[in-house]
């Protein structure tokens, strides 16, 4: 059994190798990667999508996901070798010894139990503890999670939390039974960024108190390097590089590992101009009922980038639908090039319709899977500018070049591309109609940083050459800076604050927008503690007053 | 795609390229992994539907015609025998199959096209469409289908055109139903929206955007409509309301010789005679499900872990 200073290795791997199956062959996605990791360590595992991260992830507990299978190598946990043992045997330790925290609770809770009932399932199952200890022991994990109402919240509904709650709850159910080792699996990629600090503080006490080594899987840089103790960059189902997160972070050794750590340094002057080409005046906007805009003003300048930030219900996304109409207003009017839009999407003309172009978080979702490339892109050149064979071929090969792929995707399906090209097709899709404003939404949120980046060159590149406007949706604080000329913060439907990027950024700000500029992690290992530290002293002072 | 490349290029990122194969490469090696259930409905379709094309030219005798000989004994001149004025089974045999498979096969693709069509339109318009065109259906399906379909029949008469009708609409709703539920799941994505922001019409977004993606579960379900139809159909005929003499069919061929079944006592063969026709509906029955389960199974994302 493990003491608290013990630091004994607890997992290691050696020269592993898996297999996955795809397109009728085995291809080889995990290249002989070694990995040690002692009792009470935290180890970061990154890299881009397709990395082999998560199926790393799971190895560790000698679980394949279907469609994998572990070639050779070797994976010992605590002296015992998972890689050839027993499904029996793996059982007994999965969810008692090995516990594993997926990347979206709300779909790992099962929403006709009650949290506290999922908690302790394992505990119970692998008959660690009775019911009733076992409870208490759930509720003092909530208590350590910091979650509101320890005693109370277990008899909750998964749906009557939040997200972060959720997450939370997630992580009380991997801890209810001492495991050895946890396995976070992005486990606040999907939540906002105020939500997700609280969240990271609480899984690192946690961790730290009950001594339990972790491996933690994520795509952010920043918040790897709040959690862990070791990094290990992962690419191509090889290991990049192994080091110390301080190591790391002060000096990347291996290329690869630099040109991940060069990605938040992408900066764009900021320029201040009144020609207004978009105006939005006043607008209030209600889902049946419930209102959700109040009193919304946005003004976009011509060839500028407006950035829309706010948590996730603060209104984004639904002031960029009462632009392009998709949602009327209940009052208040859009101007375009000074002339009202009809409210509605029907009313309006198919040229206002190409002027104001769309493009999605999802490109997984905003492509038809059935539809090639070519028609993709093809489809908006005949349908506003009446083009057709060779000149709309033509065209579309132009349109790729622009996003910096090449003629022969142009018969491929959407399942067959990256995430970032995906997105690069989307943005295609939306110059094929030459508008004069793109409505952005979170369109870097669901790549990886690398790609991010590329994507945004892209932008300010395609801007730089074509004038375009942007109206950029975004919870990334990171990417505001890299992109916009203005800043609009927004709060529960509220405009807080609009102005140049500078201003907004830097003092004297609304009390709100500090605080969200606050919880943008950093790539500094001592963030998270100073910020906290920080908030300590704010509510200290204010119990003071 | 070099390993080795360390710079950011759009074009080298990973994706899973597919190789490019032809349809009927990738039909093949479909059917290659097919289990044996589907290969035997495969094999059972097969036949029937070159027995229905080119029943004039498999067919001793001609389809009406009567010989001087009712209820003959099996053997001889005719295979299976004689019916009850005369007509050679065996070629009323074939010839039912062109009749009841055809009709049941143009009834379901009216009942596709009505049902499914209605069905995308309450799903990509919404509001009152969908609700009138739902409740509407709702009502049609509170009663029962056979029921419903004779007290239509006896209104109406037993015309062919009104048999294959009456039975389309009533299909339909079932159609309708499906249509509409797996509609709904696409019309909620992002393209969708992508594609009426563009101004595309109802019918570009039902067509294009909508029908692609639902194919599969449509697919599926013609299978097994196919199947509910042909039954119906024959049970109609049975009941002597669906297809008339003299035109072939099997349910009024089990209906015209079912009483030889009490001669099972003397003579087997005839006693036998009434089951063929039933035979043939149960077996293109079953090898359509088969057929249909296999499909269902490979495009449901089920996967059999090897």
């Amino acid at each position: 059994m493990s003491t608290d200073t013990d630091d004994s290795v607890l997992l290691e791997i050696r020269d592993l190798r898996i297999d996955g199956f795809s397109d009728e062959r085995w291809h080889e996605i995990i290249k002989g990667v070694d990995l040690t990791l002692r009792r009470g360590q935290v180890m970061g595992l990154i890299g881009e999508s397709g990395a082999g991260k998560s199926t790393l992830g799971l190895a560790a507990m000698g679980f394949a996901r279907p469609g994998c299978r572990l070639t050779s190598g070797s994976i010992r946990f605590d002296g015992v070798e998972l890689m050839d043992a027993p499904e029996s045997e793996k059982r007994k330790l999965w969810g008692s010894r090995i516990c594993y925290v997926a990347q979206s609770a709300a779909a790992s809770f099962n929403p006709a139990h009650r949290l506290i009932e999922q908690t302790t399932e394992a505990a119970l199952s692998h008959g660690l503890q009775s019911g009733a200890e076992a409870q208490a022991a759930a509720r003092e994990l909530y208590r350590a999670m910091q979650l509101p109402n320890p005693d109370t919240i277990g008899d909750r509904y998964p749906h009557q939390v939040s997200g972060g709650q959720l997450q939370r709850a997630m992580t009380a159910m991997a801890m209810a039974s001492k495991p050895d080792l946890i396995i976070f699996d992005e486990p606040t990629t999907a939540l906002d960024v105020t939500t997700q600090v609280g969240v990271l503080a609480a899984m690192r006490s946690v961790v730290e108190q009950f001594n339990t080594a972790a491996i933690y899987i994520t795509h952010d840089l920043a918040v790897v390097a709040q959690m862990a103790d070791v990094i290990k960059v992962l690419r191509f189902g090889e290991t990049m590089e192994d080091a110390p997160t301080r190591e790391m972070l002060s000096a990347p050794k291996h290329p690869y590992t630099k040109s991940l750590w060069s990605v938040r340094a992408l900066q764009k002057e900021a320029e201040k101009s009144d020609d207004i080409v978009l105006d939005v005046r006043s607008v209030d906007a209600a889902y049946g009922s419930s209102k959700v805009l109040h009193d919304v003003s946005v003004r976009v300048p011509r060839g500028k980038t407006v950035a829309v930030v706010g948590e996730s219900g603060s209104g984004k996304s639904t002031t960029a639908r009462v632009i392009t109409g998709l949602l009327p207003p209940s009052a208040g009017k859009v101007f375009f090039n000074g002339q009202a839009l009809p409210a509605a999407l029907r009313d309006r003309s198919v040229e206002q319709l190409r002027q104001i172009q769309m493009i999605y978080q999802s490109a997984d979702t905003a492509m038809n899977p059935r539809h090639t490339v070519g028609d993709i892109i093809g489809r908006p050149l005949e349908f506003y500018h009446g083009l057709r064979g060779a000149a709309k071929q033509k065209r579309v090969l132009e349109l790729l070049q622009l996003i910096e792929l090449d003629g022969n995707f142009i018969d491929r399906l959407p399942g067959e591309l990256s995430g970032g090209q995906k997105q690069r097709i989307c943005i295609a899709r939306a110059l094929a109609a030459e508008p004069d404003v793109i409505i952005c939404d979170e369109v870097t949120s669901a790549l990886d940083q690398i790609v991010q980046e590329g994507i945004l060159k892209l932008l300010l590149r395609l801007q730089k050459e074509l004038g375009v406007t942007y109206v950029f949706i975004t919870h990334d604080i990171a990417v505001v800076k890299a992109i916009s000329d203005e800043i609009v913060v927004m709060l529960e439907g509220r405009v807080v604050q609009q102005d140049i990027k500078d201003h907004v950024l830097s003092p004297p700000q609304p009390e709100y927008t500090r605080r969200l500029l606050a919880s943008v992690p950093e790539m500094d290992p001592d963030w998270l503690t100073r910020l906290l530290e920080e908030q300590a002293d704010v509510v200290a002072r204010a119990d003071g007053d | 795609m070099s390993e080795s490349d360390q710079g950011y290029s759009a074009v080298a990122e990973a994706g899973s390229v597919l190789e490019r194969r032809s349809l009927w490469l990738r039909a093949w090696l479909e059917l290659r992994k097919a289990p044996v259930s589907a290969w035997i409905g495969l094999v059972i379709i097969v036949s029937y539907v070159i027995v229905a094309v080119f029943a004039p030219w498999i067919a001793p005798y001609g389809e009406a015609e009567v010989h001087p000989q009712p209820y003959a004994p099996w053997g001889g001149d005719f295979i299976f025998g004689t019916d009850q004025i005369g007509r050679d089974v065996f070629t009323r045999l074939i010839y039912g199959a062109r009749n009841t498979v055809g009709i049941a096969f143009v009834t379901t693709i009216i009942a596709f096209l009505m049902g499914g069509g209605l069905a995308l339109a309450a799903a990509v318009r919404g509001g009152w469409i969908d609700q009138v065109l739902s409740r509407f259906v709702d009502v049609l399906m509170a009663i029962p289908n056979l029921i419903f379909a004779l007290m239509l029949l006896s209104m109406f008469g037993s015309s062919l055109i009104n048999i294959i009708m009456i039975i389309a609409i009533l299909d339909s709703t079932r159609v309708f139903r499906l249509t509409r539920a797996v509609a709904m799941n696409v019309v909620v994505m992002d393209y969708v929206e992508a594609a009426r922001l563009r101004g595309e019409s109802i019918g570009w977004v039902m067509r294009r955007e909508i029908l692609p993606n639902i194919l599969p579960p449509l697919v599926a379900e013609f299978g097994l409509r196919f199947c509910f139809v042909f039954l119906t159909i024959a049970a109609l005929s049975f009941l002597g309301v669906g297809i008339q003499p003299p035109t072939a069919d099997w349910g009024s061929m089990v209906r015209e010789n079912a009483g030889l079944i009490q001669f099972a006592q003397y003579d087997i063969k005839a006693a036998i005679t009434p089951l063929l026709p039933a035979g043939a509906i149960a077996l293109l029955t079953v090898g359509v499900n088969f057929v249909v389960d296999w499909f269902l199974h490979k495009t449901s994302g089920l996967r059999d872990e090897h």
